[in-house]
């Protein structure tokens, strides 16, 4: 069988994510006996020109990690997705939006604000903005233009797999690359993780029925080992989570933040878990339940905190 | 053309419904922007239809159940009351003006409370105009 040609490319992305791919440890050693790795900014010297001169479906897999926040990202996207028979979306940022995606609560000059002009440490000597292209006496220089909304990668281009989680375990991770050069891919479509449920099947904290009085914020409090993150008033979105991570954080008494996305079946991973909060709080007075519900400081945030561009309304609107 | 405000109501089966059917009976003026959907609990109404009213082009959620005690199911509407409680929240964090959702109690005879829900959310929301979105320069429309 002729070797895979394999590329990865990073957009909108931390690098945690070319980590995660190198966490499969010896093991990259059968993936390379399976396949060629044609492109990998961060690891291989291949330039843009080169992905430009491939053939068009001459990649066979291309692992495609960041959201899409600005016009290079999506220039990259479209070009390896022409050139890729499969691509995946690997990791939060590229399935769902990730933590770049929290910039949908903001738009490209609130951002510029922020950043070159209202910090402390900037010099207050006039606004000066990135702009997308600038005269120099050398010639015209031009830079990616930033977009006001990130998007998903599949809200850019076709996307046929998903490896989620932020970033996705070392488990997930070759599970897929498994697949990959078994040539056993499931179906088009498919979110590769191991067949659990929620974050809660996986992990050993015992849950109740018991009720909360006090939302309680991770710096602030020490949880009991055994019981019920949420039952004990810390916001845990493992019940709104896609399994398959082996419950990590939960384990070690840090709430589910939800970097897996929604559980099958689900579509608005927040709307989801803003129900199971409702549900598990103790009062039947209005002003108590206000008062209990006050302490949910960043809903969106909270709810959202991977998901945001893939959710139903995708980005705040701007007054 | 002036601007009409497109408001979903999510009724429930039992009080708020039958109140908005008794409005009806009664031919209580009730301005005609409301649509409504029948729900059997308020408790039933999973946030994120109400998104999802947002991004189809509602320009405003109404969500109508039992009084607190009333409820055909005891306490389904407490439910509402605490996902509504937190929903709001969320929708100003995401730049959905706070009368643009809208909570209220109509019981099987409130047909008076009902239309005066009806007409504040629909006047509350004439003169915010219509619900806005931003730009989103990458739009493949391929998005669930």
């Amino acid at each position: 069988m002729a070797k895979l040609k394999l590329a990865l490319y990073w957009a909108a992305s931390c690098g945690g994510c070319e980590i995660a791919q190198l966490l499969i440890g010896d093991r990259i050693l059968k993936l390379a006996e399976a396949a060629d790795i044609v492109f990998w900014p961060v690891a291989i010297d291949a330039k843009y020109k080169d992905v430009e001169a491939m053939e068009d479906n001459s990649i066979d897999v291309c692992l495609f990690n960041g959201a899409i926040r600005n016009s290079e990202q999506e220039h990259m996207a479209r070009m390896l997705r022409a050139k890729s028979k499969v691509m995946i979306a690997y990791g939060a940022c590229a399935c769902r939006g990730g933590i770049p995606g929290l910039g949908n609560l903001h738009n490209r000059q609130q951002i510029f604000d922020t950043v070159y002009r209202d910090t402390a440490s900037t010099e207050k000597n006039g606004n000066i903005f990135p702009q997308p292209s600038y005269k120099a006496p050398e010639g015209e220089l031009e830079i990616p233009v930033f977009y006001d909304t990130v998007s998903t990668l599949n809200q850019v281009v076709d996307v046929e797999y998903y490896i989620p989680g932020c970033p996705p375990e070392e488990k997930t991770t070759w599970l897929a690359l498994e697949a990959l050069i078994q040539g056993k891919l499931p179906p088009r479509g498919t979110v590769i993780s191991h067949n659990v449920k929620a974050v809660c099947d996986d992990c050993s904290r015992k849950r109740d029925i018991k009720k909360i009085k006090k939302i309680h914020r991770t710096y602030e409090f020490i949880p009991e080992p055994e019981i019920c993150l949420l039952e004990q008033g810390l916001l845990c979105v493992g019940v709104a989570t896609r399994g398959g991570c082996g419950a990590l954080c939960p384990q070690v008494s840090m709430p589910c933040t939800g970097c897996y996305g929604p559980v099958e079946g689900v579509i608005d991973q927040g709307a989801h878990f803003l129900s199971a909060v409702a549900s598990v709080i103790d009062s039947k007075d209005e002003e108590e339940i206000r008062t209990i519900l006050s302490d949910v400081r960043d809903p969106v945030g909270t709810c959202y905190r991977y998901s945001l561009p893939d959710s139903l309304v995708r980005r705040a609107s701007i007054k | 053309m002036s601007f009409e405000p497109k408001i979903v109501a999510f009724l429930c089966n039992w009080c708020s419904y039958a109140g908005a059917d008794l409005a009806g009976v009664s031919r209580y003026k009730c301005a005609p922007n409301v649509m409504s959907i029948r729900l059997m609990c308020s408790g039933g109404l999973e946030p994120s239809f109400v998104l999802k009213a947002f991004k189809e082009g509602a320009d405003g959620v109404l969500v109508c159940g039992c009084n607190l005690g009333d409820c055909h199911y005891t306490d389904g509407n407490y439910k509402t009351l605490m996902r509504m409680t937190l929903l709001k929240k969320l929708t100003e964090q995401l730049g959905i003006e706070e009368p643009r959702v809208r909570l209220q109690w109509v019981c099987a005879s409130c047909a008076e409370d009902f239309t005066n829900a009806v007409n504040r959310i629909t006047e509350d929301v004439r003169a915010l105009g219509p619900y806005k979105k931003e730009k989103v320069e990458v739009e493949s429309g391929k998005n669930t």
